[in-house]
């Protein structure tokens, strides 16, 4: 299954929640046309919910730190939420679970925010 | 194209995207029949894909003319996978550390890193053209030693 995402905005801050795979060619290029446009309409608060997100490698993990790049370049914060098992074990590997600002709850996420 | 045994399979790929899928299903397979659990199946899936992304995107560059050629074999020691493309080479020493502090943000460059952290030994060969990549995942833990 392919990426999926539903874009809701609460307290302020821009929620993405993902479903699927981000992979090359079935959801990174998704995503990162979708979090540039978020800032470039001016949002730059974005919580990246990955709950549902079963499957991600080395090109999704690219994209997500495009993503936090584009959105701290802005001027703004990107955090993650509700990692599984299986991304979290990669951020882990590859030491990006220290770039990343991670929540388990989506209130905390939301008060994390500057 | 499909050369297969009970314990091995050997397939000659096109080189598109969806031949990634292919190696990916063909080696969560495998793993699992190896007796590798679920999620470490998963990884050498993972893995798998980033082989197979490596030869046909940057191997092969989507040549229709060039293949990939993906083996999976089970021993009794090891899960095999090798992924050989004919491109024009891989120098795998120009690859930048994915940890070191200036690379931390490169938005490419981790596949081999993974593979080498998920399965037991990784090899590379150069081909004339192209290079072949052999992932070694061991079946059995390795002897302690007192």
């Amino acid at each position: 299954m392919s990426m999926k995402f539903i874009t809701r905005e609460v307290n302020g801050v821009t929620i993405l929640d993902l479903s699927g795979k981000i992979t090359l060619g079935e959801g990174g290029l998704t995503l990162r046309d979708e979090v540039r446009s978020i800032v470039a309409k001016g949002s730059k608060k974005i919580l990246l919910n990955l709950a549902d997100v079963n499957y991600i490698d080395s090109s999704g993990l690219g994209e997500l730190v495009s993503a936090f790049t584009a959105v701290k370049n802005a001027g703004g914060e990107l955090k993650l939420l509700n990692l599984t098992k299986k991304v979290r074990d990669l951020l882990v590997i590859t030491k990006l679970l220290t770039v990343f600002d991670v929540k388990d709850d989506e209130a905390a996420a939301l008060a994390a925010f500057a | 194209m499909t050369d297969s045994t009970a314990n091995r399979t050997i397939l000659t790929l096109d080189s598109v995207l969806a031949s990634v899928e292919i190696v990916e299903e063909t080696a969560e397979r495998f793993a699992l029949d190896a007796g590798f659990d679920e999620d470490t199946s998963s990884q050498i899936a993972m893995i798998s894909r980033e082989a197979a992304v490596n030869a046909i995107v940057h191997g092969n560059k989507y040549d229709p003319a060039k293949h990939v050629t993906a083996s999976f074999e089970i021993t009794d020691k090891a899960l095999t996978i090798q992924i050989s493309d004919e491109g024009h080479g891989l120098d795998t020493d120009a690859i930048p550390d994915p940890l070191a502090p200036e690379n931390i943000l490169r938005t490419s460059g981790r596949g081999i890193f993974l593979m080498r952290a998920i399965v037991d030994e990784v090899h590379f060969r150069m081909l004339n053209p192209g290079t072949e990549i052999k992932l070694v995942k061991l079946r059995v833990q390795k002897e302690m030693h007192p």
